[in-house]
């Protein structure tokens, strides 16, 4: 049990911890707050794993932009407030028994496939080539057209968000 | 061997390890223990800073008044920092009810956090540094996250309408600014071919002030708005709402905003003299390394002394005006300077002298041609609203009734 | 490469302790003499009207969702600018497609007025 695996097993359980809090909240200010703790610790995952660009990026993008515009959205309904009761449902048995045997099938499903068990290759000891990211992502042969079709995806979203929060016409 | 003045850190680091080594401890964990004097000591210097950038603010910010600054408690006030200190290290924490106590108590922590954690990655001369990060950039942009985050906790947790209607403005302020400094942060990038600090000062032969003048006046404005300094402090001045977020915030909890937001201005002096200005490159750096500590502290003290200058001299902008600024003008100025910087850097690598006349002139064509095009656009129309009335003179009768 | 990142997380745990320590000690110094028109949140001196929660405009929501989609925008940017001194001159084109559809995007928002504060 190497040092790395103990913080990988630590955060990986901070992770879990902060998501089950997020949705048996029952603020739901609250419920925002720990969604930010977890995806804090999916970015220390990705740092683990070493891939510090997307630990960096997501820390940037998805706490600095996304959790605000989640923060945002929930003061902008009336009952932000509000304490929601208790988020257990009546059926939760049911749903617990189901999940549970999901689970249990694609456990065994996994485990049967060789590709499960295989490691994956390490890093170079340089750690990772942002510059070959780069080169891939406008490569003719590489990720070009899924590069500029996300610049479209983008202008989309911003277009329909734009149409759908603005005033009706004549008003 | 390093010698003292290569690199007096490494020195004492290598002399601690051998001790350390010396008494028997595993190399793992005397790496560790080295890790962890580091981190402290690179964490408590700049807040211990801090006292003396307050003071020498205060100063400064007299001098620009025509006033003295604080000269009373000691020779030229330097211990008016430390009593300020101990009086607010004193006061009672007066949390008001009804708070949500964790993000309450964690927003100026995470505060001051997210501005210290910037002082991990910059370079402070050749070898000195906290960790070579190689995303060190996207690594910075994180942290400004990081004190958004604060200011909401700090406006949510407060439970006062008014902290938190001062809380959401301040982030629509500063997520509004965050969109052309992260894209003036490009043009470096570009220039240098890495996301990491030191590698994008070591590229520095001819600083990027010059081959990118637009990027580096867009970066310093947004920096300035993003650390709330004036001109544009409106989301914490006193004649606004109220104090903004930190309306319930008394003693030291107060306190560490004020600190954070001084270290936060200290940092992007730091920022940018690191990224636009060549950081500790100077003349006899390959001799003398430490030296190059000396020209980043020179620098950053310029830059430091410009960023406290605007706050002396400059009126505050008014939310929409600020909103404008940035959208109508920062961004697509930003984005142009890119799109110039693409066109050009490349081409002409070859050539380093041309590339360097060329993008200076042409960005500084665009910069012109972008301020002429806004100010026709939005000019700045007088509204007449009422007719001239005569003067009143005095009457030749008047005088002998008075 | 991990002892980067290492060195980065204790950093942040001690930048956060550092503070919290500070607080900590204000905290045993400072006379604690709790009264309810203390703690009564402010309201410029009077007594406070109505719950502590007040209607937003949506203006703030359309600026951040406006900053995210430009935030994603300058992410996918960045390998670009990283790899950009060893592209061919097409793929520098093509980034400068990708900066181009988002700048007409800015357009449309400053047409559509969804830029304006008030």
């Amino acid at each position: 049990m190497s040092g790395l695996q103990i913080a990988f097993l630590l955060i990986g359980a901070i992770t879990l911890f902060a998501a089950v809090i997020t949705v048996s909240s029952r603020k739901i200010m609250h419920a925002a707050l720990w969604l930010i703790l977890a995806l804090g610790a999916v970015a220390a995952v990705f740092a683990t794993l070493e891939a510090g660009f997307f630990a960096a990026i997501q820390i940037a993008i998805y706490v600095g932009a996304i959790a605000i515009l989640i923060i945002f959205a929930v003061m902008l309904t009336r009952r932000a407030m509000e304490d929601s009761g208790p988020q257990l449902n009546s059926t939760w048995p049911a749903a617990l028994v189901i999940s549970a045997g999901v689970l249990t099938g694609l456990v065994i499903l996994l485990s049967s496939w060789g590709g499960f068990e295989t490691r994956s290759m390490a890093l170079p000891p340089t750690g990772e080539n942002i510059a070959a990211l780069g080169t891939a992502l406008v490569d003719m042969n590489g990720y070009v057209v899924p590069f500029e079709v996300a610049s479209l995806l983008l202008i989309a979203a911003l277009v329909g968000a734009i149409f759908v929060a603005s005033e009706p016409k004549g008003k | 061997m390093t010698l003292w003045y290569e690199d007096p850190i490494k020195l004492i680091a290598n002399w601690l390890f051998g001790l350390m080594l010396g008494w028997g401890m595993p190399v793992d964990t005397a790496n560790f223990v080295l890790t962890l004097l580091g981190a402290a000591f690179l964490g408590v210097v700049p807040l211990l800073f801090c006292i003396f950038l307050i003071w020498y603010e205060r100063k400064l910010l007299g001098r620009i008044q025509d006033r003295f600054g604080p000269n009373r408690v000691g020779p030229w006030g330097i211990f008016q920092p430390f009593a300020d200190m101990l009086k607010i290290f004193i006061k009672e924490f007066i949390t008001p009810q009804g708070a949500d106590v964790v993000p309450y108590n964690l927003a100026p922590i995470l505060s001051v956090a997210s501005v210290l954690l910037i002082w991990a990655v910059v370079p402070f001369s050749m070898t000195m540094m906290g960790v070579n990060l190689n995303v060190g950039l996207s690594f910075i942009i994180g942290c400004g996250g990081l004190g958004l985050l604060a200011i909401i906790l700090a406006g949510y947790g407060s439970n006062n309408k008014y902290a938190l209607l001062g809380g959401m403005r301040a982030v629509a302020q500063l997520i509004s600014y965050e969109v052309p400094m992260v894209m003036s942060l490009l043009v470096p990038v570009m220039l240098s071919g890495s996301l990491g600090v030191n590698d994008i000062v070591q590229k520095q032969t001819v600083p990027y002030i010059i081959l990118a003048p637009v990027a580096a006046l867009i970066f310093f404005i947004t920096s300035v708005a993003e650390s709330g300094r004036a001109p544009f402090d409106l989301v914490e001045a006193e004649s606004e709402i109220v104090a903004g977020f930190n309306t319930e915030y008394s003693g030291l909890k107060f306190g560490f905003f004020f600190v954070a937001e001084f270290l936060h201005a200290f940092t992007i002096s730091l920022l940018f003299s690191t990224l636009f200005l060549g950081g500790w490159r100077g003349p006899f750096t390959d001799q003398v390394p430490l030296l190059g500590f000396v020209y980043l502290v020179v620098k950053t003290f310029i830059v430091y002394f410009l960023v406290i200058l605007f706050r002396g001299s400059l009126p505050r902008f008014r939310i929409d005006q600020m909103m404008d600024l940035n959208w109508k003008l920062l961004t697509p100025l930003s984005l142009v300077t890119l799109l110039i910087t693409a066109l050009l850097a490349n081409p002409l690598s070859g050539m380093p002298l041309l590339q360097a006349v060329a993008l200076f002139l042409v960005n500084l064509a665009a910069l012109v041609v972008l301020m002429s095009w806004a100010e026709r656009k939005m000019p700045r129309k007088r509204k007449i609203v009422a007719k001239t009335r005569p003067l009143a003179t005095p009457n030749q009768q008047d005088q002998l009734s008075a | 490469m991990l002892n980067d990142w290492l060195y980065v997380g204790v950093f942040f745990v001690i930048a956060m302790l550092l503070p919290g320590v500070a607080i900590a000690i204000a905290g045993l110094l400072s006379p604690k003499k709790p009264d309810p028109a203390k703690s009564s949140t402010y309201e410029c001196g009077i007594e406070t009207v109505g719950p502590s929660w007040v209607q937003f405009k949506a203006q703030y929501y359309i600026f951040t969702l406006i900053f995210l989609v430009f935030d994603v925008e300058t992410v996918l940017l960045f390998p670009w600018a990283v790899a950009y001194n060893q592209l061919p001159f097409f793929a520098i084109l093509e980034g400068i497609v990708f900066v181009l559809i988002l700048l007409g995007g800015l357009v449309y928002a400053w047409r559509k007025r969804a830029l304006e504060w008030i």
